[in-house]
Formats: structure tokens, C-alpha cells, sequence
């Protein structure tokens, strides 16, 4: 047997690739509703950092503290196989998303927080000034540029949990590394783990570049 | 005439650095006062007060029968009062149109429609009816501080405050801004200037106010100040700023 026959063998190839490409399905599935929930909550949580009343800046603190902590693998298990014994059983993929926008959220709000403080305080002061009430403030003048300043590092953390995702597969989440390992087993072979990798590859590597660019274009507009 | 600002033993410690020492200020309806004083001398900090993006620590602030203080309606009074930057702080990403457009529709509850002819208007007035479409970034210094005016008035304030608004221009661009705020001086609203171009105090101010270290020093019409000024440190200003 060849080296091709064992890790890139076509048959296989050909056999297990609807079984990784419904794995990929639901790691992109899962990669957005966990970028997506983690901005939301990432948003609330920075605003609330910045400018609740400290009873309430102080949970944020915590919270976001906590969550930068805990490894994502642990949370993960925390929720799929701890919190049935209070009561709270969820499908592999809710678990899967509530761990993972839990972090990213937490990632999230130091980002935006970043941002945030990143926009001159000139800003703020024509806004205060011309009698914007404080959502206007944030919704019309800072945010829209908050924003732009964290594309770069808000990409990256999209890739992070992109990436994270293949944990999920701990939880018995149908994903595309679950997808491949269980492909692997049925053709004794490993060329569904070899092509799982190079889905991964194809779908992050145009974002990593993309990061790059954002942060070359940033760098030339001097900011 | 009824006074528009009426500011009270107005204090404002920064730590420990006090930067209005005790400030009595009245400014009349359709008055014009400009605001002169060294570097350091609370003239900045005076008029942010106004508007209360600095808070002030003692004393009584009254902006058209409205006490200016912590827990105020800070909104409906900033409504009220314009207010010009001296680093412009236009909106970068809003076109000239919207960045005066904006706090009309969203503070005076005007629809987009009549809050873009407004800002056409305005625009028009200080000579950037052509520029409306841009933003501010391919603007000159000159230009921006002009819609930075439109903007102001835009919300048709009773009293515009102007925080050094040249200070931050090339030399060739100060003009068109005075040009400016002189031909608004004419129409009777009611201004309070920061700035340090004496010739613009001389010619357009009702009365010039000269801070020092945090108090006013001496106040009046400006052919009585810049002539005859009777305090020494007032002397001492004017000797040094018009004689460069």
C-alpha cells in the first residue's frame, strides 16, 4: 500500500465526503450563531463596563473575567454533562453554542471596549453637546466608528471560535471533525481526517488573510 | 433684556488645580461676548461648564431659566446651546449634510426631508452649499470649521459657544471662520467666544471678559479694554499678544 492509498485515498474520499461536508454544515452553523450571540452579548457586556452604575460594571467585570478563564473545553463539558444533574439538559448544539458565545462574548466585549475608548474624545463631546440623548450618542456617533477601529481583531476572534468549534465534538456534536473521526473508523482509513483538515483549512485560511488586510489597510489610513 | 447665562460663584477644581476661582458671569439675549485670558486662564473650561461637559464643583450655573446641574435635563439645555470646537469634531463617517443634518432629526424630532434642507440652508450660508455630499475628511481645516458652525446652528440654539475655533487652523484659513462668525454676530444671536484674535474681539464683541487664573479680571467694551486697561495683568496680556 502507497502512501496515497492510506491518507489520500480516493474511494474513501469520495464515499465519506457527504458525511464531512454535513459535518461542515453544522460547524458553520454553529461558528455563526456563536459569532453572532457573542457580538450581541459582547456589545451589551462592554457598554455595561463602561458605563452601568458599579453594582452592575462590577458583574460585567467579573463576568468577562471569568470567561476569558475557564478553557472552552471545560465549559463545554460543564454544560453538556453537568447541568443535567440541576435540571438543565440541552441538545449537543445549544450546549455547543451557549459555551462558545459565552467566551466569545467575553472576548467580544474587550474588543469593542477597546474600540470604544478608541474614538476620540472630541466625539463624545459633540455629541454630548448638541444634545444627542446617551443611546443616540452610542448608535449614530461612536459606535459606527468603534466598530471600523475593530474589525481586525473582531475577525480574528470570529476565527478563534470558528476554529473552537471542532470541540464540540467532545459533546457528541455531529460536526466535521466528529463527521470525519466517525468516517475514519467505518473505512479504516484516515483519509477522511486528512480531508477534514484541508476543509478547515479552506474555509479559515482566506479569513486569516483577510485579517491581514483589514490591519495593513488600518496601518496605512495611519490609525 | 433678559440674561441667557447667568453664572454664580461658579468653582471648578480639577484635583487639586482649581480652574474657575469664583466666576460671576452674566450674558445678555442677543449679546456678543468674547472671552480672552492666558493660556491656563479657565476661559475654556468657563464655557465647557455652560454646557456642562465639565461639571462644575461649586457655585450656580442658569441657562435660559434652566439651573445647569447634575441630574438636569442636560439633553433639552445642550438642545439650546450650540456649541463650536476648536478641533471641529465633525462626524467622520456622516456626510457634511448629515453631520448637520443629524441632531435635528434626532433631537428636534425633524423628519430626514426638512432636516436636509435645513442643513442645505445653513450650509449655504457659510459658503459650503457645494460641499454637502462630502465628508469631512476632504474638507480643509477652514471648511470643516464651517460646517462645524452649520452644525451648531442647525438646532437653532439660544446662545452659540465657540471654544478657540481658530486656533486650530493654518493661518490662511482663520479669515473665512471669522467671516463667518462675524456675519452671524449681525443676525442677533446671542455668542460667547473663546478665542485669542483680538482683532475679531475689537471689532464684533459687545463686551470683552479677560480671565486670569481662573477669575474675571476685568470686564467691559472692548475700545475701553484694549485702550485703556486698567489692570496690570490685563496690560501685561495685551502687551504680549499685540505687539507679536
Amino acid at each position: 500500500m502507497s502512501v496515497f492509498d492510506t491518507f489520500l485515498n480516493w474511494k474513501v474520499f469520495v464515499q465519506t465526503l457527504p458525511l464531512l461536508l454535513s459535518g461542515l454544515s453544522i460547524t458553520i452553523s454553529l461558528g455563526l450563531a456563536a459569532i453572532l450571540l457573542g457580538f450581541a452579548g459582547g456589545m451589551a457586556l462592554a457598554l455595561l463596563r463602561l458605563y452601568a452604575p458599579a453594582p452592575v460594571r462590577l458583574i460585567a467585570i467579573a463576568y468577562i473575567d471569568v470567561f476569558r478563564a475557564i478553557p472552552l473545553l471545560v465549559l463545554l463539558v460543564v454544560v453538556y454533562y453537568a447541568l443535567p444533574f440541576v435540571g438543565l439538559r440541552f441538545t449537543p448544539f445549544t450546549s455547543a453554542t451557549l459555551a462558545l458565545s459565552m467566551v466569545s462574548a467575553a472576548y467580544s466585549a474587550e474588543i469593542l471596549r477597546a474600540g470604544i475608548e478608541g474614538v476620540p474624545k472630541g466625539q463624545f463631546e459633540a455629541a454630548r453637546a448638541l444634545g444627542l440623548s446617551p443611546l443616540r450618542r452610542m448608535t449614530d456617533v461612536i459606535l459606527p466608528q468603534a466598530i471600523k477601529l475593530v474589525i481586525p481583531p473582531m475577525t480574528s476572534n470570529a476565527i478563534n471560535v470558528l476554529k473552537d468549534t471542532a470541540l464540540a465534538s467532545v459533546v457528541a456534536m455531529p460536526d466535521l471533525l466528529k463527521q470525519a473521526t466517525q468516517a475514519q473508523a467505518l473505512a479504516a482509513n484516515p483519509t477522511p481526517l486528512i480531508s477534514a483538515a484541508l476543509i478547515y483549512l479552506i474555509l479559515l485560511l482566506p479569513l486569516v488573510r483577510l485579517v491581514g488586510i483589514f490591519e495593513r489597510r488600518m496601518a496605512a489610513r495611519g490609525r | 433684556m433678559a440674561a441667557i447665562i447667568e453664572m454664580k460663584g461658579v468653582i471648578k477644581r480639577f484635583g487639586t488645580f482649581v480652574a474657575l476661582d469664583g466666576v460671576d458671569l452674566t450674558v445678555e439675549e442677543g449679546e456678543i461676548v468674547v472671552v480672552i485670558g492666558p493660556s491656563g486662564s479657565g476661559k475654556s473650561t468657563l464655557i465647557r461648564c455652560v454646557n456642562q461637559l465639565e461639571e462644575h464643583s461649586e457655585g450656580s450655573i442658569v441657562v435660559d431659566g434652566h439651573a445647569v446641574a447634575r441630574g438636569a435635563d442636560l439633553g433639552a439645555i445642550r438642545a439650546e446651546i450650540g456649541m463650536v470646537f476648536q478641533s471641529f469634531n465633525l462626524f467622520p463617517h456622516m456626510s457634511v449634510l448629515r453631520n448637520v443634518a443629524l441632531a435635528p432629526v434626532r433631537v428636534r424630532g425633524l423628519s430626514w426631508p426638512e432636516a436636509e434642507a435645513r442643513a442645505q440652508r445653513l450650509l449655504a450660508r457659510v459658503g459650503l452649499e457645494s460641499q454637502a455630499g462630502k465628508y469631512p475628511a476632504q474638507l480643509s481645516g477652514g471648511q470643516q470649521q464651517r460646517v462645524g458652525i452649520a452644525r451648531a446652528l442647525a438646532m437653532e440654539p439660544k446662545v452659540l459657544l465657540f471654544d478657540e475655533p481658530t486656533s486650530a487652523l493654518d493661518p490662511e484659513m482663520v479669515g473665512e471662520v471669522l467671516d463667518v462668525m462675524q456675519e452671524l454676530a449681525k443676525t442677533g444671536v446671542t455668542m460667547v467666544v473663546v478665542t485669542h484674535e483680538m482683532g475679531f474681539a475689537r471689532k464684533v464683541a459687545d463686551r470683552v471678559v479677560f480671565m486670569d487664573a481662573g477669575r474675571i479680571v476685568e470686564q467691559g467694551a472692548p475700545a475701553a479694554l484694549f485702550d485703556a486697561p486698567s489692570d496690570s495683568r490685563l496690560r501685561n496680556f495685551l502687551n504680549a499678544v499685540l505687539t507679536h
